[in-house]
């Protein structure tokens, strides 16, 4: 099993997904599988490291948490482009954090949360001390977005991934 | 082929909306490229058309597509999906090489840039890109 399905569940969605965009015919089958098992078997050769899920539970938590954030920061650098860049309400800057994630397959979703959050862009991480350069549209204190990622994100991310 | 008035006004009303906040996000987006004053600020701007204006637009074509069709037409999710996978990593990679010519004296930037957060060469993996063209400390 493990060694013509190296990966089951990539493979199985991919599958899925064939057979959603196209239409359900054996000959499409067919094909979606070999499709599927050239992905998993390409995947392998690049050795990722397998991410591990402690807790499935917390990831729809996670998935609403960040909808919903993403939801209002949008709103937030709404009103800052409407108002213009030179309004003296906000400025942006840099913010320097410390995580304790350490995982990478972690540090990946929280990456594309941080980045797909508008407001907030990621832009540098130092993987041996842990310490991750922020780029804040709207900046509020230093403390106020330490607090935030580790409450909102990091302690949800630990529990799901370590 | 489209037979847009066999559409329920209900689900007319939801699509328009989506399409059009959708849109004005997006075009937001833009405009704040333009308006935006430094790079870093403008790393922040496409990020509307990227997050909730890709979503809604592509609810409002699940939508429409489904019910027009009678059947749950989900290809649009394919581009949510790609989308999603593929602008963080250009926007990882434009902040860095931003950061690595800010911080970048003899290029005479006067941006204004936190200095690197260690002063010792990093180990290879991730590090390389950024600082294979500093001088060794």
């Amino acid at each position: 099993m493990s060694r013509f399905v190296p990966h089951p569940v990539l493979s199985a969605v991919l599958v899925l997904m064939w057979l959603f965009l196209t239409a359900f015919t054996p000959g499409h089958l067919l094909l979606g599988t070999l499709i599927a098992l050239g992905a998993g078997w390409s995947v392998e050769h690049l050795h990722p490291p397998k991410p591990v899920f402690r807790r499935w539970l917390a990831i729809p938590k996670l998935m609403a948490v960040v909808a919903l954030d993403i939801l209002r920061s949008n709103i937030a650098v709404a009103r800052v482009l409407i108002l213009g860049p030179d309004h003296p309400k906000y400025h942006s800057g840099f913010v320097e954090l410390t995580l304790r994630l350490r995982d990478p397959n972690a540090l990946a979703v929280l990456a594309i949360i941080l980045t797909g959050t508008p407001g907030t862009a990621w832009i540098e991480f130092d993987q041996e001390e842990g310490r991750l350069l922020l780029h804040v549209l709207d900046l509020r204190s230093d403390d106020d977005w330490q607090s935030l990622i580790r409450d909102r994100y990091e302690a949800l991310l630990m529990e799901i991934f370590e | 082929m489209m037979h847009l008035e066999q559409l329920p006004p209900w689900a007319a009303v939801i699509i328009a909306l989506f399409v059009v906040v959708g849109a004005s996000l997006t075009l937001l987006g833009g405009v704040g490229l333009v308006r935006l004053k430094s790079f870093y600020q403008r790393l922040h701007a496409p990020t509307l058309g990227y997050s909730y204006g890709t979503l809604l637009i592509i609810l409002a074509s699940m939508l429409m597509f489904s019910l027009a069709e009678g059947r749950v037409v989900v290809h649009e999710l394919m581009i949510g999906i790609f989308i999603m996978v593929t602008t963080p990593i250009t926007l990882l990679m434009l902040g860095r090489a931003a950061l690595r010519r800010d911080r970048d004296r003899k290029l005479g930037h006067d941006e204004v840039v936190p200095p690197r957060i260690r002063s010792t060469e990093p180990p290879a993996e991730t590090e390389t890109e950024s600082e294979t063209g500093d001088p060794q400390p």
